[in-house]
């Protein structure tokens, strides 16, 4: 499980998280939703250890990460695979050595093993000899998937997806939510996702928690959430737009 | 808790402070970055695969530029010592004259300043957008430290690149003299080679060696840095390639002058 406790982050006398209190439950998949601006990504970069707090706690698996460095930090790290925005592929490899990659540097596979898992990685994805390809050669979708392959190739606990289907279109968002739904039915990990995608997220999430103006305004399963009185939650998933004052 | 406002009179001081403690922190993470490339230096495993890329990187494709570069400043400094030896019938001097000035001077800074502009400003711009793609962060959090892949392979590749190319550099400026003293001006070729042997010694060559591996560490420092600490999307990239470029020139003149007093 991982357990965010009153977590407060300012950038100057901007103060973008406000006290978040957040449950993750081992094996789930939670949703963060919220307005753009609210501070999702700069959460999911407290999570992921890349910003420090000013104050608060970030509990993973009863370990306190909140201030790790160093090596004992990248021990917690290495039970983590992240979908970065926009795929963060690395533009010199090919798909194949970016999912190759943290296997080549993280383990002591052997060239035929890792061939042999990256062929397994790109093939769970649907994108089975695709692999020769630049990133810069395949679609956005395709970068996407590429991503997910090389977040999930060492078999992580713990799978952070950061709008993972932004700038796709409606066809590709419900394919890359079944990809991440049909995996995290073969092999469950913890996966903490944020996005906008509403109402498709409601058809993945085990929990939707909706962050905004720096605080976990309201947090339950999707049935929760879709029949919150929460004026702030009810305007964010309707997409009322906002009526000047 | 919220400061107290200061009163106008006092606030050139506050502006003159804070911008005094930017300055100070800024060369603080400098000093603090290289200080981590070197700590990383030292600590296994090495790239050698990243660190041969960047061979190719910062020497191999720079060679066009230095050769051409040097030939035409061996050149220019054949045809301008000559005229000026010449008021005082002092030719044969030529070839020490040309020797001595590319190796211990223009040929470890120019060749350092050609690179910069080519190459260095290639690695801020590539960094640079590996970070605002996040693929840094992408290194970070799969537990591998990015200083390993990006940073300590410039660094070592500009120590052994520098040095090479200012020989390159040298070799080719003192035939591009011979060509304009000897060739076209008329001066003999045993002048203009028996001189040089005569008053260039090891120290010389030893002063230009040692400027062009400060300066491989120079630029490769400044340009990864400035990559890593970029701005925002495009403009940020723009902004810091700029920098990288005038830093890093900047700081070889000084560095040269500093090094032109100190060593023999």
């Amino acid at each position: 499980m991982i357990k965010v406790e009153d977590l407060r982050k300012s950038f100057g006398r901007q103060a973008v998280l406000r006290g978040v209190d957040l449950e993750v439950p081992t094996g789930s998949i939670t949703i963060i939703i919220g307005r753009s601006g609210g501070g999702k990504s700069v959460f999911l970069k407290h999570l992921l250890g890349l910003l420090r707090p000013d104050a608060g706690r970030i509990v993973v698996d009863g370990v306190d990460v909140t201030d790790l460095r160093g090596r004992a930090l990248d021990q917690v790290r290495a039970r983590y695979g992240v979908v970065f925005q926009g795929g963060a592929l690395f533009d010199s490899l090919t798909c194949a050595d970016n999912v190759a990659f943290p296997l080549r540097e993280k383990t002591r596979s052997g060239n035929p093993e890792i061939a042999r898992r990256v062929e397994d990685a790109l093939d769970s994805v649907g994108l089975a000899g695709m692999g020769r390809k630049y990133p810069a050669e395949v679609s956005g979708g395709m970068r996407k998937r590429v991503s997910i392959a090389r977040a999930l190739v060492t078999e992580p606990e713990i799978v952070f997806f950061d709008e993972p289907t932004t700038g796709l279109d409606p066809v590709l968002v419900n394919t890359i939510h079944q990809l991440i739904v049909d995996l995290h039915r073969r092999r469950p990990f913890t996966a903490v996702m944020v996005s906008h995608e509403i109402p498709e997220i409601f058809e993945i999430a085990d929990r939707v928690a909706m962050l905004h103006e720096g605080r976990i305004v309201e947090v339950g399963a999707p049935p929760v959430i879709q029949a919150s009185d929460n004026p702030v939650v009810r305007h964010f998933i309707r997409g009322e737009p906002e009526r000047a004052s | 808790m919220t400061v107290p406002a200061l009163s106008p009179a006092l606030r050139p001081f506050e502006v003159i402070g804070r911008r005094a403690t930017e300055i100070a922190e800024a060369l603080g993470r400098f000093a603090t970055f290289f200080a981590q490339a070197v700590l990383t230096l030292v600590t296994p495993p090495f790239k050698l695969r990243a660190f041969i890329d960047r061979i190719d990187y910062i020497g191999f494709r720079s060679l066009l530029i230095i050769l051409l570069t040097g030939a035409f400043t061996g050149m220019v400094l054949g045809l301008q010592i000559y005229l000026t030896l010449s008021r005082f019938g002092s030719e044969a001097f030529l070839g020490p004259a040309v020797a001595l000035s590319l190796i211990r001077e223009l040929g470890p800074v120019l060749s350092a300043l050609m690179v910069t502009g080519r190459a260095g400003s290639a690695l801020t711009a590539e960094i640079g957008i590996m970070r605002i793609t996040e693929q840094i962060d992408a290194l970070t959090v799969m537990a591998l430290n990015p200083m390993r892949y990006l940073v300590v392979p410039s660094i070592l590749a500009g120590l052994i690149t520098f040095p090479l190319m200012t020989a390159l550099f040298d070799t080719v400026g003192i035939f591009g003299g011979y060509l304009v003293g000897v060739r076209l001006l008329g001066l003999s070729e045993g002048t203009y080679f028996g001189e040089m042997q005569t008053f260039v010694d090891m120290r010389d060559v030893l002063t230009g060696f040692w400027k062009s591996v400060s300066f491989g560490v120079i630029v490769t420092w400044v340009a990864t840095y400035k990559g890593f600490h970029v701005g925002h999307g495009a403009e940020g990239v723009a902004r810091a390639t700029t920098q990288a470029v005038v830093l890093a020139s900047v700081l070889i003149l000084v560095w040269d002058y500093f090094l032109g007093t100190v060593l023999p």
